[in-house]
Protein backbone atom coordinates (compact mmCIF):
# COMPACT_ATOMS: atom_id res chain seq x y z
CA UNK A 1 0.00 0.00 0.00
CA UNK A 2 2.54 2.44 1.16
CA UNK A 3 4.90 1.84 -2.78
CA UNK A 4 1.50 2.81 -4.03
CA UNK A 5 0.99 5.59 -2.50
CA UNK A 6 4.50 6.35 -3.25
CA UNK A 7 3.31 6.16 -7.30
CA UNK A 8 0.39 7.89 -6.63
CA UNK A 9 2.61 10.77 -5.64
CA UNK A 10 4.25 11.20 -8.30
CA UNK A 11 1.85 11.03 -10.75
CA UNK A 12 -0.18 14.02 -9.13
CA UNK A 13 3.01 16.01 -9.66
CA UNK A 14 4.35 14.68 -12.74
CA UNK A 15 0.72 16.07 -13.94
CA UNK A 16 0.49 18.69 -11.80
CA UNK A 17 3.79 20.64 -12.91
CA UNK A 18 2.93 19.48 -16.41
CA UNK A 19 -0.50 21.53 -16.55
CA UNK A 20 0.96 24.77 -13.89
CA UNK A 21 3.98 25.14 -15.67
CA UNK A 22 2.69 26.61 -18.85
CA UNK A 23 0.11 28.82 -16.73
CA UNK A 24 3.69 30.19 -15.05
CA UNK A 25 4.93 30.46 -18.24
CA UNK A 26 2.10 32.78 -19.95
CA UNK A 27 1.89 34.44 -16.47
CA UNK A 28 5.46 35.70 -16.63
CA UNK A 29 5.89 36.03 -19.83
CA UNK A 30 3.10 38.48 -20.30
CA UNK A 31 4.11 40.58 -17.23
CA UNK A 32 7.71 40.92 -19.07
CA UNK A 33 6.52 43.71 -21.72
CA UNK A 34 8.54 46.53 -19.99
CA UNK A 35 12.67 46.11 -20.17
CA UNK A 36 13.57 44.53 -17.33
CA UNK A 37 10.64 44.95 -14.62
CA UNK A 38 7.39 42.87 -14.24
CA UNK A 39 4.51 45.12 -15.21
CA UNK A 40 1.23 44.84 -16.47
CA UNK A 41 1.59 46.85 -19.42
CA UNK A 42 0.34 43.87 -21.59
CA UNK A 43 -2.90 43.96 -19.83
CA UNK A 44 -3.64 47.63 -20.39
CA UNK A 45 -2.95 47.41 -24.00
CA UNK A 46 -5.30 44.83 -24.44
CA UNK A 47 -8.20 45.89 -21.86
CA UNK A 48 -8.16 49.38 -23.59
CA UNK A 49 -7.84 47.99 -27.54
CA UNK A 50 -11.20 49.23 -28.78
CA UNK A 51 -11.13 46.20 -31.04
CA UNK A 52 -10.88 43.95 -27.94
CA UNK A 53 -13.74 45.18 -26.42
CA UNK A 54 -15.64 45.24 -30.20
CA UNK A 55 -15.00 41.58 -30.78
CA UNK A 56 -15.47 40.52 -27.02
CA UNK A 57 -19.07 42.07 -26.53
CA UNK A 58 -20.16 40.21 -30.47
CA UNK A 59 -18.84 37.26 -29.03
CA UNK A 60 -20.71 37.45 -25.75
CA UNK A 61 -23.81 38.86 -27.32
CA UNK A 62 -23.50 35.43 -29.73
CA UNK A 63 -23.14 33.35 -26.73
CA UNK A 64 -26.19 34.54 -24.76
CA UNK A 65 -28.31 34.20 -28.20
CA UNK A 66 -26.43 30.55 -28.70
CA UNK A 67 -27.77 29.77 -25.37
CA UNK A 68 -31.10 30.87 -25.79
CA UNK A 69 -31.70 29.17 -29.22
CA UNK A 70 -29.67 26.11 -27.56
CA UNK A 71 -32.70 25.68 -24.87
CA UNK A 72 -35.04 26.47 -27.35
CA UNK A 73 -34.67 23.29 -29.38
CA UNK A 74 -32.90 21.42 -26.31
CA UNK A 75 -35.80 21.29 -23.69
CA UNK A 76 -39.10 20.79 -25.33
CA UNK A 77 -37.45 17.67 -27.09
CA UNK A 78 -35.53 16.46 -24.14
CA UNK A 79 -38.91 16.99 -21.70
CA UNK A 80 -40.88 15.27 -24.86
CA UNK A 81 -39.08 12.66 -25.15
CA UNK A 82 -39.15 11.89 -21.15
CA UNK A 83 -43.22 12.06 -21.34
CA UNK A 84 -44.23 10.68 -24.78
CA UNK A 85 -41.52 8.77 -26.66
CA UNK A 86 -39.09 7.26 -24.67
CA UNK A 87 -38.62 4.88 -27.99
CA UNK A 88 -36.60 7.44 -29.95
CA UNK A 89 -34.29 8.11 -27.02
CA UNK A 90 -31.25 6.18 -28.70
CA UNK A 91 -31.85 8.19 -32.23
CA UNK A 92 -31.96 11.63 -30.16
CA UNK A 93 -28.77 10.56 -28.33
CA UNK A 94 -26.69 9.81 -31.50
CA UNK A 95 -28.05 12.99 -33.16
CA UNK A 96 -26.63 15.06 -29.98
CA UNK A 97 -23.18 12.88 -30.14
CA UNK A 98 -22.74 13.52 -33.84
CA UNK A 99 -21.20 17.11 -33.63
CA UNK A 100 -18.32 15.43 -31.78
CA UNK A 101 -17.76 13.04 -34.36
CA UNK A 102 -17.89 15.76 -37.33
CA UNK A 103 -15.57 18.55 -37.34
CA UNK A 104 -16.74 22.10 -36.60
CA UNK A 105 -14.86 22.98 -39.98
CA UNK A 106 -16.92 20.00 -41.84
CA UNK A 107 -19.83 21.54 -40.89
CA UNK A 108 -19.49 25.45 -41.39
CA UNK A 109 -18.26 23.94 -45.21
CA UNK A 110 -21.56 22.57 -45.39
CA UNK A 111 -23.54 25.55 -43.99
CA UNK A 112 -21.43 27.94 -47.09
CA UNK A 113 -21.84 25.28 -49.59
CA UNK A 114 -25.66 24.82 -48.70
CA UNK A 115 -27.37 28.30 -47.53
CA UNK A 116 -24.76 31.04 -49.88
CA UNK A 117 -26.23 33.85 -51.15
CA UNK A 118 -27.90 31.67 -54.47
CA UNK A 119 -29.67 29.41 -52.42
CA UNK A 120 -32.97 28.79 -51.22
CA UNK A 121 -32.33 29.98 -48.21
CA UNK A 122 -29.28 32.46 -48.14
CA UNK A 123 -27.95 33.01 -44.79
CA UNK A 124 -24.85 34.59 -46.09
CA UNK A 125 -26.41 37.49 -47.67
CA UNK A 126 -26.34 40.04 -45.81
CA UNK A 127 -24.78 40.36 -42.30
CA UNK A 128 -27.63 39.74 -39.93
CA UNK A 129 -28.31 36.49 -41.41
CA UNK A 130 -24.87 35.35 -41.15
CA UNK A 131 -24.51 36.28 -37.49
CA UNK A 132 -27.88 34.28 -37.47
CA UNK A 133 -26.00 31.34 -39.00
CA UNK A 134 -23.02 31.69 -36.77
CA UNK A 135 -25.31 31.58 -33.56
CA UNK A 136 -26.87 28.39 -35.12
CA UNK A 137 -23.44 26.95 -35.99
CA UNK A 138 -22.25 27.31 -32.03
CA UNK A 139 -25.91 25.99 -30.58
CA UNK A 140 -25.07 22.96 -33.13
CA UNK A 141 -21.49 22.60 -31.50
CA UNK A 142 -23.11 23.03 -28.12
CA UNK A 143 -25.78 20.33 -28.55
CA UNK A 144 -24.04 17.71 -27.06
CA UNK A 145 -23.13 19.24 -23.76
CA UNK A 146 -26.37 21.45 -23.77
CA UNK A 147 -28.94 18.22 -24.32
CA UNK A 148 -27.29 15.97 -21.60
CA UNK A 149 -27.35 18.45 -19.36
CA UNK A 150 -30.57 18.95 -19.63
CA UNK A 151 -31.81 15.38 -19.90
CA UNK A 152 -29.42 15.00 -16.37
CA UNK A 153 -31.84 17.48 -14.84
CA UNK A 154 -35.12 16.21 -15.89
CA UNK A 155 -33.73 12.41 -14.27
CA UNK A 156 -33.97 13.81 -11.32
CA UNK A 157 -37.44 15.02 -11.13
CA UNK A 158 -40.26 13.32 -11.67
CA UNK A 159 -41.70 14.63 -15.23
CA UNK A 160 -44.58 12.72 -15.70
CA UNK A 161 -46.24 13.21 -12.04
CA UNK A 162 -45.21 17.15 -12.47
CA UNK A 163 -47.01 16.96 -15.98
CA UNK A 164 -50.21 15.03 -14.55
CA UNK A 165 -50.90 17.71 -11.88
CA UNK A 166 -50.07 20.45 -13.85
CA UNK A 167 -52.51 19.18 -16.66
CA UNK A 168 -55.67 18.44 -13.96
CA UNK A 169 -54.90 21.75 -12.62
CA UNK A 170 -55.75 23.28 -16.07
CA UNK A 171 -52.50 24.15 -17.10
CA UNK A 172 -51.56 24.42 -21.17
CA UNK A 173 -48.19 23.01 -22.94
CA UNK A 174 -46.54 26.42 -23.00
CA UNK A 175 -47.50 26.94 -19.02
CA UNK A 176 -46.38 23.47 -18.49
CA UNK A 177 -43.17 24.00 -19.93
CA UNK A 178 -42.29 27.69 -19.11
CA UNK A 179 -43.93 27.26 -15.05
CA UNK A 180 -43.75 23.79 -14.24
CA UNK A 181 -40.65 21.96 -16.22
CA UNK A 182 -38.14 24.95 -16.93
CA UNK A 183 -38.43 26.02 -13.25
CA UNK A 184 -37.06 22.64 -12.12
CA UNK A 185 -34.49 21.80 -14.77
CA UNK A 186 -33.07 25.92 -14.45
CA UNK A 187 -30.09 24.63 -12.67
CA UNK A 188 -29.07 21.99 -15.43
CA UNK A 189 -29.97 24.26 -17.94
CA UNK A 190 -27.89 27.19 -16.55
CA UNK A 191 -24.92 24.81 -16.24
CA UNK A 192 -24.98 23.22 -19.46
CA UNK A 193 -25.43 27.61 -20.66
CA UNK A 194 -22.33 28.22 -18.91
CA UNK A 195 -20.22 25.59 -20.79
CA UNK A 196 -22.07 27.08 -24.01
CA UNK A 197 -20.61 30.07 -22.86
CA UNK A 198 -16.86 28.83 -22.59
CA UNK A 199 -17.12 27.04 -25.34
CA UNK A 200 -18.24 30.17 -27.32
CA UNK A 201 -16.57 32.92 -26.34
CA UNK A 202 -13.40 32.00 -27.76
CA UNK A 203 -14.30 29.95 -30.83
CA UNK A 204 -12.35 30.39 -33.91
CA UNK A 205 -13.11 28.13 -36.93
CA UNK A 206 -16.71 28.92 -37.70
CA UNK A 207 -16.45 32.65 -36.85
CA UNK A 208 -13.50 33.18 -39.14
CA UNK A 209 -14.77 31.19 -41.70
CA UNK A 210 -18.14 33.45 -41.71
CA UNK A 211 -16.15 36.19 -41.54
CA UNK A 212 -17.82 37.62 -38.13
CA UNK A 213 -15.56 40.26 -36.09
CA UNK A 214 -15.94 37.63 -33.04
CA UNK A 215 -13.16 37.01 -30.24
CA UNK A 216 -11.38 34.08 -31.54
CA UNK A 217 -10.65 35.17 -34.82
CA UNK A 218 -9.43 38.54 -32.88
CA UNK A 219 -7.06 36.36 -30.45
CA UNK A 220 -5.58 34.50 -33.54
CA UNK A 221 -5.15 38.08 -35.49
CA UNK A 222 -3.18 39.48 -32.28
CA UNK A 223 -1.23 36.06 -31.76
CA UNK A 224 -0.16 36.73 -35.43
CA UNK A 225 1.35 39.99 -35.46
CA UNK A 226 2.15 41.04 -31.00
CA UNK A 227 4.68 39.42 -28.76
CA UNK A 228 3.29 40.10 -25.26
CA UNK A 229 -0.16 40.83 -25.82
CA UNK A 230 -1.33 36.75 -27.01
CA UNK A 231 -0.16 35.86 -23.13
CA UNK A 232 -2.07 38.33 -21.53
CA UNK A 233 -5.20 37.42 -23.73
CA UNK A 234 -4.49 33.56 -22.94
CA UNK A 235 -4.59 34.35 -19.15
CA UNK A 236 -8.27 36.26 -19.63
CA UNK A 237 -9.66 33.56 -21.81
CA UNK A 238 -8.21 31.10 -19.19
CA UNK A 239 -9.92 32.85 -16.33
CA UNK A 240 -13.14 33.28 -18.39
CA UNK A 241 -13.16 29.46 -18.47
CA UNK A 242 -12.21 29.10 -14.64
CA UNK A 243 -14.84 31.51 -14.08
CA UNK A 244 -17.66 29.39 -15.81
CA UNK A 245 -16.64 26.24 -14.74
CA UNK A 246 -16.60 27.19 -10.90
CA UNK A 247 -19.79 29.01 -11.97
CA UNK A 248 -21.37 25.19 -12.64
CA UNK A 249 -19.67 23.46 -9.80
CA UNK A 250 -21.38 26.28 -7.28
CA UNK A 251 -24.68 25.74 -9.53
CA UNK A 252 -24.76 21.96 -8.71
CA UNK A 253 -25.00 22.65 -4.84
CA UNK A 254 -28.16 23.54 -5.57
CA UNK A 255 -29.70 21.37 -7.72
CA UNK A 256 -31.71 19.00 -6.47
CA UNK A 257 -30.78 15.71 -5.72
CA UNK A 258 -33.62 13.86 -6.40
CA UNK A 259 -37.42 14.67 -6.32
CA UNK A 260 -38.79 11.16 -5.39
CA UNK A 261 -38.47 11.29 -2.04
CA UNK A 262 -41.27 10.53 -0.09
CA UNK A 263 -43.18 14.05 1.40
CA UNK B 1 -55.93 18.74 -2.47
CA UNK B 2 -59.58 19.21 -2.46
CA UNK B 3 -59.95 18.68 -6.29
CA UNK B 4 -58.15 15.39 -6.02
CA UNK B 5 -60.95 13.89 -4.72
CA UNK B 6 -62.87 14.69 -7.67
CA UNK B 7 -60.53 13.80 -10.55
CA UNK B 8 -62.81 12.22 -13.42
CA UNK B 9 -65.07 15.73 -12.94
CA UNK B 10 -62.35 18.06 -12.75
CA UNK B 11 -60.70 16.13 -15.72
CA UNK B 12 -64.74 16.09 -17.72
CA UNK B 13 -64.66 19.66 -17.06
CA UNK B 14 -61.39 20.97 -19.00
CA UNK B 15 -61.71 22.16 -22.70
CA UNK B 16 -58.82 19.93 -24.14
CA UNK B 17 -58.37 17.19 -21.55
CA UNK B 18 -55.60 14.18 -23.14
CA UNK B 19 -58.61 12.21 -23.75
CA UNK B 20 -59.65 14.69 -26.04
CA UNK B 21 -57.11 15.19 -28.03
CA UNK B 22 -56.59 11.64 -28.67
CA UNK B 23 -58.06 12.28 -32.86
CA UNK B 24 -54.90 14.77 -33.43
CA UNK B 25 -52.96 11.89 -31.47
CA UNK B 26 -50.09 11.53 -34.31
CA UNK B 27 -49.38 15.35 -34.68
CA UNK B 28 -49.23 16.41 -31.50
CA UNK B 29 -47.41 12.79 -30.32
CA UNK B 30 -44.03 14.58 -32.58
CA UNK B 31 -45.05 18.19 -31.98
CA UNK B 32 -42.32 18.62 -29.05
CA UNK B 33 -39.68 16.88 -30.80
CA UNK B 34 -40.31 18.58 -34.13
CA UNK B 35 -38.24 21.79 -33.61
CA UNK B 36 -35.09 19.44 -32.49
CA UNK B 37 -35.51 17.33 -35.42
CA UNK B 38 -35.99 20.60 -38.15
CA UNK B 39 -33.03 21.82 -36.73
CA UNK B 40 -30.87 18.65 -36.22
CA UNK B 41 -31.81 17.87 -40.31
CA UNK B 42 -31.37 21.68 -41.91
CA UNK B 43 -28.38 22.37 -39.33
CA UNK B 44 -26.25 19.27 -38.86
CA UNK B 45 -27.96 16.61 -41.24
CA UNK B 46 -28.15 18.02 -44.55
CA UNK B 47 -25.13 19.74 -44.00
CA UNK B 48 -22.60 17.65 -44.07
CA UNK B 49 -25.04 15.49 -46.77
CA UNK B 50 -24.61 17.69 -49.12
CA UNK B 51 -21.16 17.71 -48.77
CA UNK B 52 -20.45 14.00 -48.40
CA UNK B 53 -22.78 14.46 -52.38
CA UNK B 54 -20.39 16.78 -53.52
CA UNK B 55 -17.67 14.67 -53.09
CA UNK B 56 -19.05 12.51 -55.83
CA UNK B 57 -19.71 15.07 -58.14
CA UNK B 58 -17.74 16.90 -60.76
CA UNK B 59 -18.13 20.84 -61.57
CA UNK B 60 -21.30 20.26 -63.99
CA UNK B 61 -23.27 17.91 -61.22
CA UNK B 62 -22.21 14.95 -62.72
CA UNK B 63 -21.04 11.39 -60.67
CA UNK B 64 -17.57 11.11 -60.68
CA UNK B 65 -14.93 9.87 -58.57
CA UNK B 66 -12.08 11.48 -59.64
CA UNK B 67 -12.43 13.72 -56.62
CA UNK B 68 -11.38 10.90 -54.33
CA UNK B 69 -9.07 9.80 -56.61
CA UNK B 70 -7.01 12.79 -56.53
CA UNK B 71 -7.27 12.46 -52.66
CA UNK B 72 -4.08 10.51 -53.11
CA UNK B 73 -1.72 13.63 -54.13
CA UNK B 74 1.15 13.49 -52.46
CA UNK B 75 0.16 16.87 -50.31
CA UNK B 76 -2.99 15.62 -49.21
CA UNK B 77 -1.83 12.22 -48.39
CA UNK B 78 1.13 13.86 -45.99
CA UNK B 79 -1.68 15.60 -44.68
CA UNK B 80 -4.36 13.29 -43.55
CA UNK B 81 -1.04 11.45 -42.13
CA UNK B 82 0.44 13.62 -40.05
CA UNK B 83 -3.12 14.52 -38.39
CA UNK B 84 -3.69 11.10 -37.65
CA UNK B 85 -0.37 10.47 -36.25
CA UNK B 86 -0.54 13.76 -34.00
CA UNK B 87 -4.36 12.76 -32.97
CA UNK B 88 -3.51 9.58 -32.23
CA UNK B 89 -0.44 10.02 -30.34
CA UNK B 90 -1.95 12.95 -28.31
CA UNK B 91 -5.09 10.32 -27.65
CA UNK B 92 -3.31 7.74 -26.54
CA UNK B 93 -0.54 10.00 -24.39
CA UNK B 94 -3.61 11.60 -22.98
CA UNK B 95 -5.23 8.32 -22.63
CA UNK B 96 -2.78 7.09 -20.30
CA UNK B 97 -2.02 9.81 -18.74
CA UNK B 98 -5.20 10.47 -17.99
CA UNK B 99 -5.83 7.24 -16.42
CA UNK B 100 -2.56 7.39 -14.42
CA UNK B 101 -3.94 10.31 -12.88
CA UNK B 102 -7.26 8.84 -12.68
CA UNK B 103 -6.44 5.79 -10.58
CA UNK B 104 -3.97 8.11 -8.28
CA UNK B 105 -6.70 10.51 -7.26
CA UNK B 106 -9.22 7.69 -6.80
CA UNK B 107 -7.49 5.04 -5.30
CA UNK B 108 -3.82 6.04 -4.32
CA UNK B 109 -4.72 6.94 -0.79
CA UNK B 110 -4.25 10.61 -1.75
CA UNK B 111 -5.45 13.18 0.27
CA UNK B 112 -9.36 13.58 -0.59
CA UNK B 113 -9.04 17.53 -1.41
CA UNK B 114 -6.86 16.49 -4.15
CA UNK B 115 -9.15 14.48 -5.73
CA UNK B 116 -11.90 17.48 -6.18
CA UNK B 117 -8.82 19.86 -6.98
CA UNK B 118 -8.15 17.25 -9.86
CA UNK B 119 -11.49 17.29 -11.25
CA UNK B 120 -12.30 21.14 -11.17
CA UNK B 121 -8.81 21.62 -12.86
CA UNK B 122 -9.81 19.31 -15.22
CA UNK B 123 -13.33 20.99 -16.30
CA UNK B 124 -11.14 24.00 -16.53
CA UNK B 125 -8.09 22.83 -18.97
CA UNK B 126 -10.39 20.05 -21.02
CA UNK B 127 -12.31 23.58 -22.13
CA UNK B 128 -9.24 25.47 -22.53
CA UNK B 129 -8.32 24.88 -25.55
CA UNK B 130 -8.01 27.10 -29.44
CA UNK B 131 -6.29 29.99 -29.90
CA UNK B 132 -5.39 30.92 -25.90
CA UNK B 133 -3.81 27.31 -25.62
CA UNK B 134 -1.65 27.65 -28.74
CA UNK B 135 -0.15 31.22 -26.73
CA UNK B 136 0.55 29.76 -23.61
CA UNK B 137 2.55 26.76 -25.35
CA UNK B 138 4.50 29.65 -26.70
CA UNK B 139 5.10 31.46 -23.81
CA UNK B 140 6.19 27.97 -22.27
CA UNK B 141 8.20 26.32 -25.02
CA UNK B 142 8.27 28.48 -27.50
CA UNK B 143 11.99 30.26 -28.52
CA UNK B 144 11.81 32.67 -25.68
CA UNK B 145 9.23 30.74 -23.40
CA UNK B 146 10.02 30.52 -20.04
CA UNK B 147 10.76 25.99 -20.14
CA UNK B 148 13.06 26.96 -23.12
CA UNK B 149 14.81 29.35 -21.32
CA UNK B 150 15.45 27.87 -17.83
CA UNK B 151 16.37 24.41 -19.45
CA UNK B 152 19.09 26.74 -20.97
CA UNK B 153 20.23 28.70 -18.27
CA UNK B 154 19.82 26.35 -15.48
CA UNK B 155 20.53 23.11 -17.19
CA UNK B 156 22.32 24.00 -19.80
CA UNK B 157 19.90 22.14 -22.28
CA UNK B 158 18.97 24.28 -25.35
CA UNK B 159 16.33 22.44 -26.58
CA UNK B 160 15.76 23.70 -30.22
CA UNK B 161 19.45 23.07 -30.85
CA UNK B 162 18.47 19.54 -30.21
CA UNK B 163 16.04 19.52 -33.04
CA UNK B 164 12.93 20.28 -30.72
CA UNK B 165 10.60 22.67 -32.15
CA UNK B 166 7.27 23.69 -30.58
CA UNK B 167 5.93 24.53 -34.34
CA UNK B 168 6.34 20.80 -35.51
CA UNK B 169 4.63 17.30 -35.07
CA UNK B 170 5.75 17.20 -31.40
CA UNK B 171 5.30 20.21 -30.44
CA UNK B 172 1.61 20.14 -31.25
CA UNK B 173 0.97 16.65 -29.79
CA UNK B 174 2.46 18.22 -26.73
CA UNK B 175 0.10 21.07 -26.71
CA UNK B 176 -2.91 19.16 -27.58
CA UNK B 177 -2.10 16.56 -24.95
CA UNK B 178 -2.76 19.67 -22.38
CA UNK B 179 -7.42 19.29 -23.29
CA UNK B 180 -6.44 15.15 -24.20
CA UNK B 181 -5.71 14.41 -20.52
CA UNK B 182 -7.74 16.11 -18.49
CA UNK B 183 -11.21 15.35 -20.67
CA UNK B 184 -9.40 11.42 -20.28
CA UNK B 185 -9.82 12.25 -16.53
CA UNK B 186 -13.24 13.70 -16.51
CA UNK B 187 -14.44 10.56 -18.21
CA UNK B 188 -12.56 7.79 -16.69
CA UNK B 189 -12.75 8.84 -13.13
CA UNK B 190 -16.45 8.28 -12.78
CA UNK B 191 -16.26 4.65 -14.52
CA UNK B 192 -12.97 3.98 -11.31
CA UNK B 193 -15.45 4.81 -9.04
CA UNK B 194 -17.77 2.05 -10.34
CA UNK B 195 -15.32 -0.42 -9.42
CA UNK B 196 -16.32 -2.18 -6.28
CA UNK B 197 -14.45 -2.83 -3.06
CA UNK B 198 -16.51 -6.46 -2.89
CA UNK B 199 -14.57 -7.24 -6.39
CA UNK B 200 -11.03 -6.56 -4.84
CA UNK B 201 -12.19 -8.50 -1.37
CA UNK B 202 -13.48 -11.23 -3.63
CA UNK B 203 -10.70 -11.64 -5.39
CA UNK B 204 -8.40 -11.67 -2.90
CA UNK B 205 -10.40 -14.42 -0.96
CA UNK B 206 -9.97 -16.45 -4.00
CA UNK B 207 -6.39 -16.12 -3.52
CA UNK B 208 -5.61 -13.43 -6.68
CA UNK B 209 -2.03 -11.48 -6.65
CA UNK B 210 -2.69 -7.73 -7.23
CA UNK B 211 -1.59 -8.24 -10.79
CA UNK B 212 -4.34 -10.85 -11.47
CA UNK B 213 -6.82 -8.50 -9.64
CA UNK B 214 -5.93 -5.95 -12.03
CA UNK B 215 -5.51 -8.09 -15.48
CA UNK B 216 -9.01 -10.42 -14.62
CA UNK B 217 -11.28 -7.39 -12.89
CA UNK B 218 -10.37 -3.72 -13.01
CA UNK B 219 -8.86 -3.67 -16.72
CA UNK B 220 -12.32 -5.63 -18.45
CA UNK B 221 -14.07 -3.72 -16.20
CA UNK B 222 -12.97 -0.08 -17.12
CA UNK B 223 -11.93 -1.25 -20.67
CA UNK B 224 -14.78 0.03 -22.78
CA UNK B 225 -14.90 3.64 -21.19
CA UNK B 226 -11.41 3.63 -21.82
CA UNK B 227 -11.68 3.04 -25.18
CA UNK B 228 -14.28 4.73 -26.00
CA UNK B 229 -12.45 7.39 -24.89
CA UNK B 230 -9.26 6.81 -26.45
CA UNK B 231 -11.58 7.11 -29.95
CA UNK B 232 -13.55 10.64 -28.53
CA UNK B 233 -9.88 12.04 -27.73
CA UNK B 234 -8.74 11.40 -31.41
CA UNK B 235 -11.78 12.89 -33.26
CA UNK B 236 -11.43 15.67 -30.84
CA UNK B 237 -8.15 15.85 -32.11
CA UNK B 238 -8.05 15.29 -35.28
CA UNK B 239 -11.18 17.75 -36.53
CA UNK B 240 -9.28 20.65 -34.31
CA UNK B 241 -7.62 23.90 -35.76
CA UNK B 242 -7.85 26.52 -33.79
CA UNK B 243 -4.52 25.86 -31.81
CA UNK B 244 -2.72 24.21 -34.41
CA UNK B 245 -3.71 27.50 -36.60
CA UNK B 246 -2.48 29.89 -33.97
CA UNK B 247 0.00 28.14 -33.25
CA UNK B 248 1.83 26.97 -36.32
CA UNK B 249 -0.06 29.15 -38.80
CA UNK B 250 0.07 27.13 -42.02
CA UNK B 251 3.71 25.61 -41.40
CA UNK B 252 2.26 22.41 -40.19
CA UNK B 253 0.11 20.96 -43.07
CA UNK B 254 -2.06 18.83 -40.74
CA UNK B 255 -5.93 18.60 -42.78
CA UNK B 256 -8.02 20.60 -40.88
CA UNK B 257 -5.48 23.49 -42.07
CA UNK B 258 -5.29 22.79 -45.49
CA UNK B 259 -9.47 22.25 -45.69
CA UNK B 260 -9.73 25.73 -43.64
CA UNK B 261 -7.48 27.24 -46.71
CA UNK B 262 -9.36 25.71 -49.51
CA UNK B 263 -12.45 27.08 -48.26
CA UNK B 264 -10.84 30.52 -47.68
CA UNK B 265 -8.70 30.89 -50.96
CA UNK B 266 -9.48 27.55 -53.44
CA UNK B 267 -5.78 26.69 -52.63
CA UNK B 268 -6.17 23.20 -54.71
CA UNK B 269 -8.03 25.01 -57.38
CA UNK B 270 -10.84 22.37 -57.14
CA UNK B 271 -14.09 23.12 -55.34
CA UNK B 272 -15.12 19.68 -55.07
CA UNK B 273 -11.79 18.47 -53.80
CA UNK B 274 -12.56 20.73 -50.87
CA UNK B 275 -15.46 18.27 -50.82
CA UNK B 276 -13.69 14.99 -50.94
CA UNK B 277 -11.22 16.24 -47.60
CA UNK B 278 -14.19 16.86 -45.86
CA UNK B 279 -15.96 13.91 -46.94
CA UNK B 280 -12.68 11.83 -45.88
CA UNK B 281 -13.03 13.38 -42.40
CA UNK B 282 -16.07 12.55 -41.87
CA UNK B 283 -15.25 8.83 -42.97
CA UNK B 284 -12.46 8.86 -40.42
CA UNK B 285 -13.62 10.01 -37.22
CA UNK B 286 -16.87 7.65 -38.38
CA UNK B 287 -14.72 4.84 -38.98
CA UNK B 288 -13.37 5.25 -35.29
CA UNK B 289 -16.93 6.08 -34.09
CA UNK B 290 -17.83 2.16 -35.61
CA UNK B 291 -14.12 0.72 -34.18
CA UNK B 292 -15.72 1.94 -30.92
CA UNK B 293 -19.28 0.38 -30.97
CA UNK B 294 -18.21 -2.79 -32.42
CA UNK B 295 -15.25 -2.84 -29.53
CA UNK B 296 -17.85 -1.91 -26.57
CA UNK B 297 -20.39 -4.57 -28.07
CA UNK B 298 -17.22 -7.03 -27.51
CA UNK B 299 -16.21 -6.29 -24.39
CA UNK B 300 -20.08 -5.95 -22.83
CA UNK B 301 -20.45 -9.47 -24.11
CA UNK B 302 -17.01 -10.73 -22.47
CA UNK B 303 -18.41 -8.74 -19.31
CA UNK B 304 -21.27 -10.91 -19.31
Amino acid sequence: MKTGRFWAWVVFILGAAYFFIPLIATVEFSMRMRRGAYSFDAYQIVLGDPRFQATFMYSVVAAIFTIILGVLVVVPAAYWIRLRLPQIRPLVEFITLLPLVIPAIVIVFGYIRMYGSNSPLPFLANDTATNALLVIGYATLSLPYMYRAVDTGLRTIDVRTLTEAAQILGAGWSTIITRVILPNVLIAVLSGAFLTFAIVIGEFTMASLLNRPAFGPYLQNIGANRAYEPAALAIIAFAITWGCMSLIQILSRFAPKSANRPN
Amino acid sequence: MTDVSFPNQAIAGKTAPPSEARALRLPTQWIGVAPFFIFAVMFLILPTLYLMLGAFQNEAGEFTLENLIALSEPNIVAAYWISIKVSLASALIGAFAGLAIAIAIVRGGLPNWIRSATLTFSGVASNFAGVPLAFAFLATLGRLGLATVILNTLFGLNIYAHGFNILSFWGLTLTYVYFQIPLMVVIIVPAIDGLKKEWGEAAATLGATTAQYWRMVVIPVIWPSFLGTVILLFANAFGAIATAYALTGSSLNIVPILLYAQIRGDVLHNAHLGYAIAFGMIVITGLANVFYIWFRTRSERWLK
